[in-house]
């Protein structure tokens, strides 16, 4: 089970990279929900990897942790709300400026013109 | 009764302020919010004097809910983190005054908005919870997505892209960086786990250091160290003056955060990770430093050269800390000081000089005459002196303290001439921005933009704030080697948290 999970975790990060890597502002979107993703399953995976057992002390010899499934919890809502944002603001410089690429092709050009 | 209490007010009070200031206010919406936001800041200086006063007796701790550390989250206010709060405080206040004179109408919500990165910024200077850090660090970072956009434009958009899209990669590595630590320490909050930390050896202890690394390039990435700073020339000379100044805080978290983490958990009493990353943040901050001073030099736009100086406060700030001594951490205590009022005194400064120029705006070139032309040019010329750390004001004291710190003969050897060749150059660079503004001015009439007082009484303020930091420094400089005396010795602060159930109230 470890194994399978870290190579989950494992592919989506580098996948999500990849992504965030690229010149447009979609793909970068789609990466950093990506990242997050897996930024949240390997949150959740630092209490240990345990099935079937509860989160109290001594109900069980081998209790889950509690802590990083509220941890995720907090980051899964951040994590939301700041996709959300990012999308928005994307549509925005895609309308505003014309182009979804995230860095002005005719920079060299503009310089100096602020 | 309330001087228990009175931790969580700077985070309760700019709270509420934001709340209501989103409710429709009927005709004049905006005046309304105006004075809740100026009482909303008011009030903050009085909290955090009377925070700052009630930590000379000891680091008071604030439990939530009243759940004890280290299982419970913890806000810790000691010297240091009291320090900052007032920092805050002070710079919002005049800020926020500037922006009340028709700044904040230029997007919806800019006063609401102020007062919810005043409490993330607050937050996570009083917060004692490594996670706790990171819901602080988004919700500054949420209001300052927001913030930078405020008026629009396609500059402003363009560099806001750039900001959020870093500062989400920078969210997720935070995130990954907790869940090592968690996953081998098994704790968060920062008293414990300098406890923890020191127990470690072999495996755990190494895949600490992947962690506290990952941390250190987090907080590099807020504080705009070296390879991480490319984001902020941009961002911070394109947005609107005020919130340029506001921002001048915000590297200064990352700052912080580098001080209280590194100091604390990665200190000298690290056991196996001690002083972890120390030598990384004295060469970077180096490179900085001179990245910055050849940024500032290149710049033909005197926002652009006041971001670039931002830079350069990061660097000697952080090359200095890396020394890791008492000395050096209390002369990095005033140096942040003085280059969060001054910068935000020139960020506002330059926002004046752009209303007033018209179309040449802070490029560098010949322009109109201002229409306050004398006024300006002192302001301009005092906190440019500041800037610069040429006696008698703040920056040259700053400059002093970090200059006496380095005792080694390695770090004489390269920190003095990097200090020293910087400030050169920024003496260059401002005295072309100042000369070619201030009398290269083009013939006839000058501009009719006239700024009233009450505006430039902000930036008055600011300087007044140099100008104090020149006369009380050594009052000052005791408060700071208090702060640093605190820092050395992190059992203080461990005693503090972990020590006393239900914190220090004597």
């Amino acid at each position: 089970m470890e194994l399978l999970y870290a190579i989950t975790v494992g592919m989506l990060t580098a996948s999500s990279v990849f992504l965030i890597l690229r010149g447009r502002s979609f793909p970068i979107v789609i990466g950093i929900t990506m990242l997050s993703y897996a930024v949240n399953l390997f949150l959740f995976s630092t209490g240990r990897l345990v099935i079937n057992e509860v989160p109290i002390i001594g109900a069980s010899s081998n209790p889950t942790d509690p802590l990083p499934q509220a941890l995720v919890l907090t980051a899964i809502v951040i994590g939301f709300a700041m996709t959300a944002y990012s999308i928005i603001l994307a549509v925005r410089v895609r309308g505003e400026l014309g182009s979804d690429e995230v860095n002005d092709p005719n920079y060299e050009e503009n310089e100096g013109q602020r | 009764m309330l001087s228990q209490h009175l931790i969580i007010l700077p985070i309760v009070i700019p709270l509420f302020a934001a709340l209501l200031q989103l409710l429709p206010w009927g005709e004049h919406p905006q005046r309304a919010r105006r004075i809740i936001g100026l009482t909303s800041c008011v009030l903050l200086i009085v909290v955090a004097i009377a925070m700052l006063v009630s930590t000379f007796a000891g680091p008071s701790v604030y439990a939530l809910g009243s759940w004890q550390a280290p299982f419970g989250i913890v806000l810790v206010a000691d010297r240091l983190a009291a320090t900052m709060v007032l920092l805050t405080t002070v710079l919002a206040l005049p800020v926020l005054i500037f922006a009340s004179h028709g700044e904040d109408n230029l997007g919806s919500h800019f006063q609401s908005l102020y007062q919810f990165q005043l409490l993330g910024i607050i937050g996570a200077f009083l917060t004692g919870d490594l996670f706790n850090l990171f819901v602080f660090f988004e919700v500054l970072l949420i209001s300052s997505y927001a913030l930078l956009m405020h008026g629009g434009g396609k500059l402003k958009l363009r560099a806001t892209l750039h900001y959020v899209i870093l500062n989400l990669a920078g969210s997720a590595l935070f995130l990954i960086s907790l869940g090592v630590i968690y996953g081998i320490t098994g704790t968060l909050n920062i008293a414990d786990l300098a406890q923890k930390v020191a127990l470690l050896s072999g495996d755990d202890a190494f895949i600490l250091r992947g962690g506290g690394m990952l941390l250190l390039i987090v907080f590099g990435l807020k504080a705009a160290l070296l390879p991480l700073y490319f984001w902020l020339p941009q961002a911070y000379a394109n947005t609107t003056g005020s919130v340029a100044a506001l921002f001048a805080i915000m590297t200064k978290v990352g700052v912080y955060a580098i001080l209280r983490v590194f100091t604390i958990v990665f200190g000298e009493d690290g056991g196996a990770v001690a002083l972890l990353g120390y030598d990384w943040l004295w060469w970077l901050g180096l490179l900085t430093l001179a990245a910055g001073g050849i940024g500032v030099l290149g710049s033909r736009d005197l926002r652009l050269l006041i971001a670039y100086l931002v830079v350069m406060s990061v660097g000697t700030m952080l090359t200095t800390f890396s020394m890791n001594t008492e000395r050096a951490i209390s002369a990095v205590m005033y140096y942040l000081m003085h280059s969060t009022f001054i910068t935000a005194c020139l960020f506002l400064l330059a926002d004046v000089i752009a209303e007033q120029r018209g179309k040449t705006a802070t490029r560098i070139v010949k322009g109109r005459q201002l229409a306050q032309h004398s006024t300006l040019g002192i302001l301009f010329f005092a906190a440019a002196i500041a800037v610069i750390g040429m006696p008698p004001l703040s920056g040259f004291i700053g400059k002093l303290f970090i200059l006496e710190a380095a005792r080694t003969g390695a770090q004489v050897a390269l920190l003095w001439p990097i200090v020293l060749g910087t400030t050169f150059l920024v003496m260059i660079a401002l005295s072309r921005a100042g000369s070619r503004m201030f009398w290269h001015v083009l013939e006839g009439k000058p501009g009719d933009v006239k700024h009233p007082w009450t505006q430039l009484s902000a930036i008055v303020f600011l300087v007044g704030c140099s100008i104090a930091l020149t006369l009380f420094a050594q009052p000052l400089a005791e408060l700071t080697e208090q702060i640093a005396y605190d820092l050395m010795n992190p059992s203080y602060y461990i005693d503090a948290v972990l020590g006393q159930p239900g914190g220090s109230h004597e």
